[in-house]
């Protein structure tokens, strides 16, 4: 489900250079808004396939960012979990023009709304 | 672009490995043939042992299917052997006219077994043992023949033996010399072997020289006649007395060889620097390697040069042995005979079958036999490795490293005597049967792969030793040796040392310009480097160097550790471990305003506010009114004191002052790695300094400074430094030796690592004996410190970018 209406969300410099922001949405978790170096801008849920870790607190490196709680390296393209480990989380349409950073409010609004936060409390 | 084209000659181990490294790092650079002699893909060899013996299958230990070719667009001429190199022409021509043009060219003939030069060496049921096909000769012959006799009472003719007696043959083994396994145990442990062996049913003739093989009128072998006239009954005769490199190919296409092809540091054959060779028949450094962990060394570094990144180098490599016969522990390596100059520390209990024996030299270890018990093996050749001084452990040496203070989580130690099921790494719960599981499946070698597949050992490392351990005698014995210098990590080759060595001689101020200085791989480094680098940076170059955040991980990054549900909990500074009312009011009150869930007192003397939002980080820092602790960070963390003389019926100093002193004097020092400090006002030592990174103990007549102590993942006792008179003195030594640490201790590397590393001599001599050397450290720390911001209150000036805190909404509105 796509929609034709994209929705501004910052400017690309309002993203640090190899860093992160956050955006909240109404429902659901929040997406992560990722920049390179080569000013590529990334969304991705905000959310480890591992163990639900934020990664948009993360170190970005190259297309990869790696996750702040155990270090699962994951992909920025398509939120895909480097081999050996095994996941994806979802990820979410992201267009720069004029430096502008554009996101879908369909996708918002609908992709993983019922992806479960990270809990504290004892293990398992 | 047209693809380059790369040929191998050869299709074992290490040439195949060479292969995998080079699609890792260019899978699109060359169009790659094949040539194996053997009609099969590539196997592990190590492990025809145990298939000989019955305990594994050929399917196995095939390494690469021949699906792996395919899917990499190989061209495997299996079955085939190359006969010739036309190096003018650059082309190679296999036995059958098969024809592959090469511009790089891979040599990986591996090495032929030696077969001694006696009448009769041609009869039918002689043999080698060598390959999949001696493997399976000797399998047949078990099934209709008796008495077999094993030439050669080394590591592979033990092996073939034990392996034909289990397949119920009657197997004598012939050995020349006057113990078994003489290259790698001393006598004594050689006996102790033999001795073991016979009890399984083996049968020696120790000192025997065969003359020669008599055979019957099949043309069969029949009997072995020695030089003193006596013989044995054989129907089949196993040769195992050697092996030479196979370098008959390279000599022809005239390639210098000396007991193998000779090659530089970057795998390439002196003579012809577009023909590479790496395995057994390529010699470095005047060595032939015949363990597959320096093979596999050898083959990264020559991926590395084919993939034309041309910075690997490999400098050689330590090997240690163990025996792959189940159920015999032994390992040696380095030089466990002694000799000129050495001493030994020697441990025997033949009656249990036990025998230990260390090699040291210049207060080093140079060398170690074990039998019977080799679960310390790992350990000392990490010691033999690192060349490290041992002279405090010298006492403990011989009872291993369980007997240095472990903090005793593995209750068992014994790799061999784990159940499958039992857990092996404690962080990740990993068991015992997942480790082997993965090694064989997926044919790990390293510690580094076992620890990508099954995370085992990849969290804290304390079961490192007995990962290794499962290693060893799961993929085969010869997993052990390692480089003698660690790469940082996958983005380069150099090793920490290397870089911080290069930062500071060519005044290196940024990530990007050591990165392309260095010749990094990635374009902005790792998760694991770039913190690295940032530290190195600010270190060498306070004040110069620029802070990089978005290279810190996160706890450093927004000053707050982060927790297992992505809220994060807040640690104010208490000097000394001291409070007030007010500041206790202050706390309370936080609690209550932002619903903090969890008050929790730490280990370090400080209250611990946990569950605080992100959101709310910079209002809680505000509202408690008290200095960053830097809990978040590698970093000054606290100093821990007793109240000392100023209550204390027996404190004889001032602790709690001295500790604020000394924490005031430190805090917002970044370091390699967490640094922890405690005051004790007596040697009562209440506030436990024998385990702290700097431990302090007041006594009638002044201070007693201990170093390199540990509370975590193995609890050290630190180890004493000096003793001094006045407080002024405590802050100048303590801060000199810290700031000593600071300049060359590696990332993540605890004091009492770095101390192991360097030796407590040398920083001795740095801070006790050198007195204008002392006031220096001291300065450059108090230099490095000066208006050092504290993050929580001048955001701005510790370059916290304040923009993490919020979120942006979707109306483009920032929160």
């Amino acid at each position: 489900m796509k929609s034709n209406e994209w929705q501004v969300i910052c400017r690309v410099e309002d993203i640090p250079v190899l860093g992160a922001r956050r955006v909240a949405r109404e429902r659901g978790m929040d997406v992560a808004v990722f920049r390179n170096d080569q000013d590529q801008v990334f969304a991705l849920l905000d959310r480890c396939p591992h163990k639900g870790g934020p990664l948009s607190q993360g170190i970005v490196f190259g297309t990869s960012v790696a996750c702040p709680l155990h270090n699962w390296t994951i992909a920025l393209e398509d939120g895909r979990a480097k081999a050996p480990d095994e996941g994806c989380t979802q990820r979410f349409s992201c267009r720069v023009e004029g430096g502008e950073v554009l996101l879908d409010p369909v996708e918002l609004a609908t992709l993983a709304i019922d992806a479960d936060p990270p809990k504290a409390g004892p293990c398992r | 672009m047209k693809k380059m084209k790369l040929v191998m000659v050869g299709n074992g181990m290490a040439g195949v490995r060479t292969i995998e490294e080079l699609l890792k790092l260019q899978p699109e650079l060359y169009e790659i043939a094949v040539f194996g002699a053997e009609p099969h893909p590539n196997y592990n060899r190590i492990l025809l042992s145990p298939v000989l013996a019955g305990e594994q299958t050929l399917d196995e230990i095939v390494l690469n299917s021949w699906e792996w070719y395919q899917e990499n667009d190989i061209r495997l001429h299996a079955g085939r052997k190359v006969v010739e190199i036309d190096r003018v022409r650059r082309v190679v021509r296999a036995d059958d006219g098969t024809e592959e043009e090469y511009d790089r060219l891979l040599l990986c003939t591996g090495s032929n077994p030696f077969m001694l030069p006696v009448p009769g060496g041609d009869l039918k049921g002689v043999i080698a043992y060598r390959d999949i096909a001696d493997t399976n000769a000797m399998i047949d012959a078990a099934k209709t023949y008796r008495k077999a006799v094993v030439i050669g009472g080394g590591l592979l003719g033990l092996e073939a033996a034990n392996g034909l007696m289990k397949r119920g043959m009657d197997v004598t083994v012939v050995h020349v010399m006057p113990w078994l396994m003489e290259r790698q145990l001393d006598d004594t442990a050689g006996k102790l072997l033999q001795k073991s062996l016979e009890e399984r049913g083996l049968k020696f003739l120790i000192g025997a020289h065969t003359k020669e093989l008599r055979g019957n009128e099949d043309g069969r072998v029949s009997q072995v006649v020695f030089k003193d006239g006596t013989a044995v009954d054989a129907d089949l005769v196993v040769m195992a007395v050697g092996i030479r490199p196979n370098t008959e190919l390279a000599e022809k296409a005239r390639l210098h060889c000396n007991r193998g092809i000779v090659v530089t540091d970057t795998l390439q054959t002196v003579t012809d620097a577009r023909i590479y060779a790496v395995g057994e028949c390529a010699a470095h450094r005047g060595i032939a390697y015949g363990l597959v962990a320096p093979l596999f060394e050898q083959a990264k570094v020559a991926a590395n040069h084919l993939a034309q990144f041309g910075i690997g180098r490999y400098t050689g490599s330590l090997t240690s042995t163990k025996l792959k016969v189940t159920g015999i522990d032994l390992f040696s390596a380095g030089e466990f005979m002694g000799g000129e100059g050495t001493e030994e520390i020697v441990m025997s209990d033949p009656f249990g079958g036990v025998y230990k024996k260390l090699v040291l030299k210049d207060d080093k270890l140079v060398g170690a036999c074990l039998y019977g018990d080799t679960v310390d093996g790992s350990w000392y050749f990490k010691l033999l490795r690192e060349g490290r001084k041992i002279g405090e452990l010298r006492d403990k040496l011989m009872f291993g490293e369980s007997n240095l203070g472990d903090a005793g989580h593995q209750g068992q130690n014994k790799a061999a005597a784990l159940a499958d099921a039992d857990e092996v790494c404690g962080c990740n719960g990993v068991s015992k049967g997942t480790i082997c599981k993965a090694i064989k499946e997926k044919g790990l070698f390293t510690l580094d792969e076992v620890r990508k597949h099954t995370k085992a050992s990849a969290s804290c490392g304390s079961c490192t030793g007995l990962v290794e351990q499962i290693i060893m005698f799961t993929a085969g014995g010869d997993y052990s040796a390692a480089p003698k210098k660690k790469a940082m990590c996958g983005c380069t080759d150099h090793s920490h040392q290397d870089v911080r060595d290069a930062i500071r001689a060519n005044r290196l101020l940024t990530i990007a310009d050591t990165m392309s200085f260095m010749e990094w791989r990635t374009p902005n480094g790792c998760s694991s480097c770039r913190p690295a680098l940032n530290y190195y940076l600010i270190s060498t170059w306070p004040k110069e160097a620029r802070d990089d955040p978005q290279s810190r991980y996160i706890n450093e990054r927004s000053h707050a550790n982060i927790q297992k549900d992505g809220t994060y909990s807040v640690i104010p500074r208490m000097w000394g471990g001291e409070t007030t009312a007010a500041e206790l009011r202050r706390i309370a009150d936080v609690v209550d305003k932002y619903q903090i869930p969890t008050v929790k007192v730490t280990g370090g003397q400080r209250i611990d506010l946990l569950g605080v939002k992100k959101e709310d980080l910079q209002d809680v820092w505000r509202d408690i009114g008290m200095p960053s602790g830097h809990a978040y960070a590698k970093a000054l963390r606290t100093v821990k004191t007793c109240v000392g003389s100023e209550w204390c019926r027996f404190g004889t100093q001032d602790s709690t002052q001295m500790g604020k002193d000394l924490e005031r004097a430190l805090w917002r020092m970044y370091a390699p790695h967490k640094v922890k400090l405690a005051v004790s006002g007596c040697p009562r030592n209440c506030a436990e300094s024998g385990i702290k990174d700097v431990g302090v103990i007041g006594v009638d007549s002044g201070w007693e400074i201990y170093v390199g102590g540990n509370g975590g993942i193995k609890t050290e006792a630190g180890q004493f430094f000096c003793k001094v008179k006045t407080a002024g003195e405590v802050l100048e030594y303590s801060g000199a030796f810290l700031q000593l640490y600071r300049e060359e201790g590696w990332y993540l590397e605890r004091t009492v690592h770095y101390i192991q590393r360097v030796g407590l001599d040398h920083i001795k001599k740095k801070v006790l004996e050198d007195h204008e050397g002392r006031k220096a450290l001291w300065e450059r720390l108090q230099f490095a410190l000066d208006g050092e911001p504290d993050p929580w209150f001048e955001q701005d000036k510790a370059q916290v970018d304040t923009r993490q805190f919020g979120k942006l909404q979707v109306e483009g509105q920032t929160a």
